[in-house]
């Protein structure tokens, strides 16, 4: 106990570590670490970020007279070559690597529990490899999409496409499409597709820590449980993107 | 325990002590004062960087008004010391645009936004909770240093050849989003809103902070409902900003888009100089719905910290509980709430639907409510008091006048049918600096007169003070009073000039008084200024609780110690506004860590 007591004490001086963690004695009205609490107001703070650009994104397709259908789009698959006509194939195997990996991650977190180093390190490089397979689809859809001639300020796929939601007369002249396309497409992707990316260093260096024993001598590893969170969000985004885009 | 105890700190020697001595010797002067991880040193840093940026946005405010105070002068004395700005001794109408523009968002954003929340948040929560230390001390110092970064940022664009950006402080575009629209929306532009991004991350930051911090690291005993509503506001204007702030870095991100890739968020349809831009199928008014969705939660993030320090400050001051504590808590919640969805009242005469506008107006009205509580309770609180009349008390009285004042007009634009005439007129104008500048600075003085001894262990000078507050609170009245009548007489804000309106011509003189008021104003600041630097070294040393207040940094050592207590953490049995309890005690305040005796804990119901 006194040893206990001693480490603490440690503790309240040196302000990169805990500063009176347990200290003060009133629980968090919420009963979770701080630690925690951070990473639960960081995500309510990005699901805002999210729903602004999800918010743009409907906004601004309303206001049109039609946009491209997403089976005639989001058709290409790796191997098939350009005529593929595999409408939300590809997507649909992200999608199922995206939640794998949420699902390895969440491993990752029982076995800290258990206090299972082994373990622990072993769903976090699954959890890793999950979302690097995810980047390289997603870089494959970007660069399929570049090639089909997809840009933020320009869209091939105007009324001459298959299966239009919409077909009306007065169509932009001088893109096929309506831009904004492209530019919510590319947009909003690359913005999760930064937060997958951003998931995956933060991942990797979860992954040495711990095979370093950097939690295991802590106590606990409630590292990964934070960079689980977040790693989840990230998962749950992708959801509503994918809806956004490839469903509606 | 004998009141007589209560002015000493409550410190129990113990090996700790001992121990925070031991650790002393590792610090340099680096460490200590300039990348500190003390959140005391970090909150003078706030302060410090914040009343800089104050001087400067006060600084362009009285050349702009010299410039529609008297728009058919030449002013050559001027033009030697703002040579770029400056043809011919008259301002160029360029500069003019980027000085009321930079003037806007230095003064909301770098000083009534990072500053004040920056400032108070950090020296008060850990010392009102009894914390040693926010949460995390380096992401707080990150925090800092992100702020002083994006004020590299934004005061070097100052310096563009092409100037500043000059869009105003909401940026609408398409002035902001075209780089070819005006001088000032090319790389003044871009830098605002690099400027802007890397300041919302020291919001998020900062923010995280000290929400985490308010929920798990109170001492024992300090139950949320017996923190003081300084904490209170901190607390939501934190969570204010962390919701708030993330749509304006989507709102950026598309503009910058917009600028650099060729996207069309926000643009369609523009011709310039004959040849249409091939922009097509975006709109503005998503860039107002996304910018305001920011800009009125915004307001509060200014409003409430000043709000929670006033409401501490007078009930210390009139030797009263404060009236009405959980009443005030909730107003702080109903705000916050309902702040979230009033954005549309800034957006009256975009055409939305009369039937979406009404609903704008019903929720902007209510918001009224949350508001008119707190304005009954400070004056509750007033009302019978043993009023001390001192700096802080003044400032704090002043608050209420300006919030008061400012919140009435608000009521009249919060009704589309009387903004329609009064938008984008002078009465806009004096409603928000009204209600929101000034008030907010008022907070902010009274928090500083108040505080000053908790951070430099030194007293203000209280003459000067005096002088501070009658220049600043007479003077902010004859700039703002008059401004409401120009408005209602159809006079436009961001005007480089009226000469060429006939109708306009009659407040010429006006325009002059207001002008000389402001450049009285912005002197009077200046007292301000040299009163803190004087007494940070020469000031009267303070005792250890001055304004005999209850609340736990007067608990803390006033020389200001690492870890903030020597010994363990206070422990804390009341709420924070017993004072006069005991009309029989000559003592008429009973600190937080002051144990109940066994009468009080008979009948102390309450908290
Ligand atoms: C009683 C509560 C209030 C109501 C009903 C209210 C209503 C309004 C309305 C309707 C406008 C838009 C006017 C226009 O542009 O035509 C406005 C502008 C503004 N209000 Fe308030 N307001 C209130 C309190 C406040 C408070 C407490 C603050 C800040 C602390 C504030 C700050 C502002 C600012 C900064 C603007 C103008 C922004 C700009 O266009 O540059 N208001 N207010
Ligand atoms: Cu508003």
């Amino acid at each position: 106990m006194a040893e206990v007591l001693e480490i603490q004490e440690e503790h309240h001086f040196d302000p990169l570590t805990l500063p009176n963690n347990g200290e003060g004695g009133e629980e968090s009205p919420m009963k979770i670490s701080y630690g925690k609490t951070m990473m639960w107001y960081f995500l309510l703070s990005d699901a805002f970020t999210f729903s602004a650009f999800l918010i743009a994104y409907a906004a601004i397709r309303i206001s049109q007279p039609w946009w491209p259908n997403p089976n005639s789009v989001f058709k290409g698959f790796p191997g098939f070559g350009p005529e593929a006509n595999l409408p939300l194939g590809f997507v649909s195997v992200m999608t199922f690597v995206l939640i794998l990996s949420s699902v390895a991650v969440v491993r990752a977190v029982q076995e800290g529990h258990r206090m299972n180093k082994k373990g622990v390190m072993i769903w976090m490089f699954f959890g890793i490899l999950g979302g690097v397979a995810f980047l390289g689809c997603q870089a494959w859809e970007w660069n399929n999409l570049i090639h089909e001639g997809l840009r933020p300020f320009y869209n091939p796929f105007g009324p001459d496409a298959n299966g239009l939601t919409h077909l009306v007369e007065e169509h932009q002249q001088w893109s096929p499409g309506p831009v904004a396309f492209g530019a919510l497409f590319f947009g909003i992707t690359g913005f999760h597709g930064f937060h997958v990316f951003t998931g995956v260093l933060l991942n990797v260096w979860g992954f040495v820590a711990t095979s370093m024993g950097v939690f295991h001598r802590r106590g606990h590893y409630e590292m990964i449980e934070k960079l689980g969170l977040y790693w989840h969000f990230v998962d749950l985004v992708w959801v509503f993107v994918f809806l956004a885009f490839y469903l509606m | 325990m004998q009141t007589t105890t209560v002015t000493e700190p409550h410190v129990k020697e113990h090996s700790q002590a001992a121990h925070a001595d031991a650790h002393h010797h590792t610090e340099t002067f680096i460490s200590k004062y300039i990348f500190s991880l003390d959140h005391k040193t970090i909150g003078k840093q706030f302060l410090f960087l914040g009343m800089a940026w104050a001087v400067i946005g006060g600084l362009m405010s009285v050349v702009f008004r010299i410039q529609l105070g008297w728009p058919d002068e030449t002013f050559p004395w001027l033009e030697k010391i703002f040579a770029a700005w400056f043809t011919d001794g008259k301002l160029n109408p360029e500069a003019y645009y980027s000085l009321v523009t930079m003037h806007g968002t230095i003064m909301v954003f770098f000083v009534l936004t990072a500053s004040l929340s920056g400032t108070f948040a950090n020296i008060l929560i850990p010392l009102q909770i009894g914390a040693r230390d926010m949460a995390s001390p380096l992401m707080n110092a990150i925090s800092f240093w992100l702020f002083f970064l994006a004020s590299v940022v934004m005061f070097s664009s100052i310096f563009l050849p092409t100037g500043a950006a000059s869009a105003g402080w909401t940026i609408y575009p398409p002035l902001s989003a075209l780089p070819q629209a005006s001088p000032g929306s090319g790389m003044g532009m871009t830098m605002w809103l690099i400027a802007m991004v890397i300041f919302i991350g020291s919001t998020l930051v900062g923010g995280l902070n000290y929400v985490s911090t308010v929920l798990n690291l109170r001492t024992r005993g300090m139950s949320m409902f017996r923190m003081p509503l300084t904490v209170w506001a901190l607390f939501f204007t934190a969570i204010i900003g962390i919701l708030s702030f993330p749509v304006l870095v989507s709102c950026c991100v598309l503009l910058i888009f917009d600028r650099g890739l060729g996207t069309s968020f926000y643009l369609s349809n523009i011709v310039i100089g004959g040849k249409a831009l091939p922009f097509a199928g975006g709109s503005p008014i998503l860039f107002q719905h996304l910018f305001w969705f920011l800009g009125h939660p915004e307001v509060y993030i200014v409003i409430l910290p000043a709000m929670g320090m006033v409401s501490e400050i007078l009930a210390v001051h009139s030797r009263k509980p404060i009236f009405g504590y959980k009443a005030m808590i909730f107003s702080i919640l109903g705000i916050t709430v309902l702040g979230f969805i009033v954005w549309a009242h800034h957006m009256y005469v975009t055409g939305m639907n009369p039937f979406i506008g009404s609903i704008f107006v019903l929720f902007t009205l209510l918001i009224a409510i949350p508001s008119a509580v707190k304005v009954f309770n400070w004056l509750t609180t007033l009302w019978r008091g043993n009023i001390r009349v001192n700096p802080p008390s003044m400032f704090a009285v002043g608050f209420v006048s300006m919030f008061i004042s400012g919140g009435l007009t608000g009521i009249w634009l919060g009704n589309a049918t009387i903004d329609i005439q009064l938008h984008d007129t002078y009465f806009v104008v004096a409603h928000f600096h009204i209600v929101m500048g000034i008030a907010a600075f008022f907070g902010m003085f009274a928090g500083i007169y108040h505080w000053f001894p908790r951070m430099f262990g030194r007293m203000m000078n209280d003459t000067m003070a005096y002088i501070h507050f009658a220049i600043t609170f007479i003077g902010a009245y004859l700039i703002f009073w008059p401004m409401h009548f120009l408005g209602l007489a159809g006079v436009p804000r961001r005007y480089y000039t009226f000469n060429e309106f006939a109708a306009f011509s009659q407040y010429a003189t006006l325009n002059k008084v207001i002008t000389i008021a402001a450049i009285v104003v912005f002197l009077g600041q200046l007292i301000f200024v040299v009163n803190f630097i004087y007494s940070i070294f020469k000031g009267r040393k303070s005792v250890q609780n001055p304004w005999e207040a209850n609340t736990l940094e007067w608990t803390s050592p006033i020389e200001g110690v690492h870890g903030n207590w020597n010994g363990d953490l206070p422990e804390v049995h009341r709420w924070p506004y017993d004072y006069s309890r005991n009309p029989n005690s000559d003592v008429d305040f009973i600190p937080q860590n002051v144990p109940l005796t066994e009468e009080e804990k008979k009948d102390y119901v309450h908290h």
